[in-house]
């Protein structure tokens, strides 16, 4: 297990240099001068010429390309061309917003998906299957701007609900030590932020959870719906222990592994696609700091924050697989 | 019963997580104010509440509300807050309440009022220009305002090898450039020497006049940094601003919010009313919209001028439009036939309806324009006489010069909305149904924005959307950059060569005279209005929509503006 583990973070290497030199090129292809973007149309050929001097427009592809590595060897992950600050220390308030969404994503998704596919699995074919297979079905199938545009409109300026956008409260920022609110909160011993914190989370968690929510309720069901109809299901009924504990017990125990497939890699696509969803509920997060970056053309910020997430999707890919032999020892390697 | 258990939960803890921060959805009056009191003072809140009751005792009005928290939320993050070293509005926004220039602007005009400095003299000669400085001023870290703080300021921006100039850490003062003519030691650079001739006075010595001298001290860009800030922040000053404006600086989560607290020792009396500015990003323009009504922010720039319509009888909330200082126009590159053509060009003006341009997309919010610059500016030109929309004598000027049957032309779009263009492509539609009018078959282009740049600034186009905003209220600013062949390559995109209109643009650049450069502006429109290089199509009026809370904000034609005397009541 160990060797397993250090040979797939060894196998890490050559995918994430592979993916800097594919980013690197890509964006070195894309038209347009980012000094131009960065100036506006108000620049002057000099002050356009003057600002590629000072980023190192000028250098030549490889040159450039090197020194992005030698700096990353050495820990150092750029510099924003936009703002000239480091982004190592810029990116870690964004990621830890994006994970801390993601995961709240996630775990909405997992208690509702998991848990309506189970029992529309228990009960198939009675109201509450179809029911809740037309919302997964409809969960899929819609688009994220809309549902979270919708959600403002009901929750945030009809009832009122929930807030409609940011972290927090701007008038009573949250004191930061780790950027995950949730957990800063506590450090502050402040439950009233704790709780504000909470609520923002909510609409925007739900918008960005509901497509794995319907992913996962439907692989859920179709799962439990094998394992159900297997023989040792049936002996356990027979020896007279209700069906609920059954299904969740004995059942979707060897019905995890599918759904646990299909949660690592929704876990990675919402880390790197929440883009829509932070657009929408002003969530500063990675995915807005990369599409910023990109309307902007910082080459280091786009470079850096697509290698950050390719990391994590291959970081929580090989969680997955870590955890497949931990629930089925039968998985070997 | 057990089936709908995680249902009944997870309805247990919406319906509860709803109702435990019920009072902290209300707008302004909630969050803020139990955060101070239950706890440690978030930030700043404690002190407010009892200097409210004071301010609100001496303001007559006396409607003030307890909490002096002002939102601000805007579409995008500033870049920097070292102000002279980027370009972007949203960036002088912010540092517009922290800084503060020699010389201010009109509430609502580029008129120019006593800011750090009480007078300014200029010599005969024009040459030197002394400044009599405010006395009792002092920067946010509490040391004085002086003449040496002034000069280090300018020679910092003039100078790249000053120590603070921070031009390893790659920050670039290109605004200093354009403005002043390059930097020390280039050959055009104007500014000679600068001395502080005492504490309080300090003089601008010029190897050369400089017509704008005097706007350009009213920029934002050229305001007045702590220098005791520039030893302790160095190259980080950018994040950690110190200067003597209605303003501190509290915090900055990047992309997400910048907090600035009221300068308790601010050298106006009473000033500022807020006790509290918070500029908040929001990307999505119906988000912010929403974020509006739901009483989350006070104040929002960027309104679709399709939500206008609806916003305007909507109870609590109040529009505020900027005055006009921008021009969006259709140029036409002159180095391209049939635009090298004065008729066909004279043609195309007459094609356009800018009536219903204004209607269909800027909600009414725009003006006609037929001169560059907006009306209102230093020498606009009032006789010049207005291409009228008519498409038979546009048609007339085609036969005329030789293409009666019509041609075809690409017609270039921008993909982003501008201040001067809500809706490019919308614009582009419009004008390409005006074109078909007289026979006239147009393309539309769209291009990426960094692409459309250099593109057009190359003169691949033939005919193309652009505009342009001032920041200083000087002419000059329109003139010299859109029009003079100085601008080749650069922001004269339309490859207008005429001698005679330069001559009089040159002349009034250096002229000290007000009349006299009035004047000179003057012809230059005429010249340019005969030569038709481009269809000056709107000079628009932005609109921000806000809280009808919110009293005496006045929005400043620069985009940005100080929120000094702003006020929130009941």
């Amino acid at each position: 297990m160990i060797s397993y583990t250090i040979r797939r973070l060894l196998m890490l290497i050559p995918v994430l240099i592979g993916m800097s030199l594919i980013t690197f090129s890509i964006i070195h292809l894309i038209p347009g001068n980012p000094a131009q973007t960065i100036l506006g149309e108000q620049a002057t050929p000099q002050q356009i010429e003057q600002l590629e001097e000072q980023l190192g427009l000028n250098e030549p592809y490889f040159v450039q390309y090197a020194d992005y590595m030698m700096g990353l060897l050495q820990g150092d992950l750029g510099t924003s061309l936009r703002t000239n600050g480091a982004i190592s220390a810029e990116i870690w308030p964004f990621l830890a917003a994006t994970i801390e969404l993601t995961l709240f994503a996630m775990v909405f998704a997992i208690i509702v998906g998991v848990n309506a596919g189970i029992i529309s699995a228990w009960k198939q074919n009675s109201i509450f299957d179809y029911t809740a297979m037309i919302i997964a079905l409809v969960g899929v199938s819609m688009p994220i701007f809309w549902l979270g545009l919708m959600e403002q409109w009901i929750f945030a300026q009809n009832l009122g609900w929930f807030p409609a956008f940011g972290r927090g409260n701007p008038r009573d920022p949250v004191e930061t030590v780790t950027h995950f609110y949730l957990i800063d909160t506590l450090i502050s011993g402040r439950p009233d932020q704790f709780v504000t914190t909470l609520r923002h989370l909510v609409l925007p968690g739900i918008a960005l959870g509901t497509i794995p929510m319907a992913i996962i309720a439907r692989m859920t069901r179709s799962s439990m719906l094998e394992v159900l109809r297997s023989d040792y299901i049936r002996t356990v009924e027979a020896k007279g222990i209700n069906s609920l504990s059954v299904v969740y017990r004995h059942g979707f125990k060897n019905a995890v592994i599918p759904v646990l497939t299909v949660v690592g890699l929704q876990t990675g696509a919402l880390l790197g696609g929440a883009i829509l969803t932070e657009t929408i509920f002003s969530w500063p997060g990675i995915g807005r700091y990369v599409y910023d970056a990109i309307s902007n053309r910082d080459y280091p910020v786009i470079q850096t924050g697509i290698l950050v997430v390719a990391f994590m999707f291959v970081m929580i890919n090989l969680l997955v697989d870590l955890l497949y032999s931990y629930i089925d020892p039968r998985i070997k390697y | 019963m057990k089936k709908g258990k995680w249902l009944v939960s997870v309805l247990a803890l919406t319906t509860l997580l709803a109702a435990c921060g019920g009072d902290d959805s209300e707008p302004a009056n909630g969050g803020t104010n139990d955060g101070a009191t239950n706890n440690e003072p978030a930030n700043n809140e404690e002190p407010a509440n009892g200097e409210n009751g004071e301010a609100a005792a001496e303001e007559p009005a006396g409607d003030m509300a307890a909490d002096q928290s002002l939102i601000f939320a805007r579409g995008g993050d500033s870049v920097s807050l070292d102000y002279a070293s980027v370009t972007d509005g949203e960036s002088s926004r912010v540092t517009q309440q922290i800084y503060e220039s020699l010389l201010f602007f009109a509430d609502d005009s580029f008129e120019l009022e006593p800011g750090l400095a009480t007078e300014w003299d200029v010599s005969e000669d024009g040459l030197t220009y002394t400044f009599t400085l405010r006395e009792g001023v002092s920067f946010h870290d509490g040391t004085p305002f002086n003449a040496d703080a002034v000069k280090l300021n300018f020679e910092r921006w003039a100078d790249p090898n000053h120590e603070y100039n921070f031009a390893d850490e790659g920050y670039a003062y290109s605004v200093y450039g354009t403005q002043f003519g390059g930097f020390a030691g280039d050959e055009g650079h104007v500014i000679e020497e600068i001395n502080a001739v005492s504490d309080y006075e300090v003089e601008f010595v010029l190897n050369q006049q400089l017509g704008s001298f005097l706007q350009n001290m009213g920029m934002s860009y050229f305001a007045m940094t702590s220098p005791a800030a520039f030893e302790e922040f160095g190259a980080t000053i950018n994040e950690n601003p110190v200067g003597t404006g209605p303003f501190k600086f509290v915090s900055w989560s990047r992309n997400d919010s910048i907090v600035l607290e009221k300068n308790e020792d601010y050298w106006q009396e009473g000033l500022p009313k807020l006790d509290q500015v918070i500029f908040q990003v929001i990307p999505d323009n119906s988000a912010r919209l929403t974020a509006l009504r739901s009483g989350e922010i006070d104040l929002m720039d960027g309104l679709n001028p399709d939500d206008i319509a609806a916003i305007e009888g909507e109870a609590g909330l109040a529009m505020f439009e900027r005055t006009t200082n921008n021009i969006g126009y259709l140029g036409f590159n002159m180095d391209k036939e049939p635009f090298d053509n004065q008729q066909v060009r004279q043609a195309l003006n007459h094609a356009i309806d800018k009536e219903t341009l204004i209607t269909t997309l800027y909600a009414g919010l725009a003006e006609p324009a037929k001169n560059i610059i907006p009306p209102g500016y230093l020498g606009y030109n009032d006789q010049v006489d207005e291409y009228a929309y008519d498409p038979d004598r546009a048609m007339e000027l085609l036969e005329e010069a030789g293409l009666g049957d019509g041609f075809e032309l690409d017609l270039w779009t921008m993909p982003v909305a501008r201040p001067y263009m809500p809706d490019p492509e919308r614009a582009a539609e419009v004008m390409q149904a005006n074109l078909a009018d007289i026979g006239v078959t147009a393309n539309i282009v769209s291009m990426e924005w960094a692409t459309y740049l250099e593109q057009t600034e190359a003169g691949e186009q033939d005919v193309f959307m652009l505009g342009w905003s001032g920041t200083n209220g000087d002419p000059d600013y329109f003139f010299g950059n859109l029009l003079t062949q100085d601008a080749i390559p650069g922001g004269n995109r339309t490859f207008y060569r005429s001698d005679e209109f330069d001559a009089l643009v040159d002349q009034a650049k250096v002229s000290i005279d007000e009349e006299e450069r009035a004047d000179l502006y003057e012809q230059a429109q005429a010249i340019m209005h005969e030569d038709a290089p481009m269809v000056p199509l709107v000079h628009s009026r932005p609109v921000l929509a806000g809280s009808d809370r919110i009293a005496d904000y006045v929005p400043h034609p620069s985009t940005s503006e100080p929120l000094t005397d702003v006020y929130l009541t009941e």
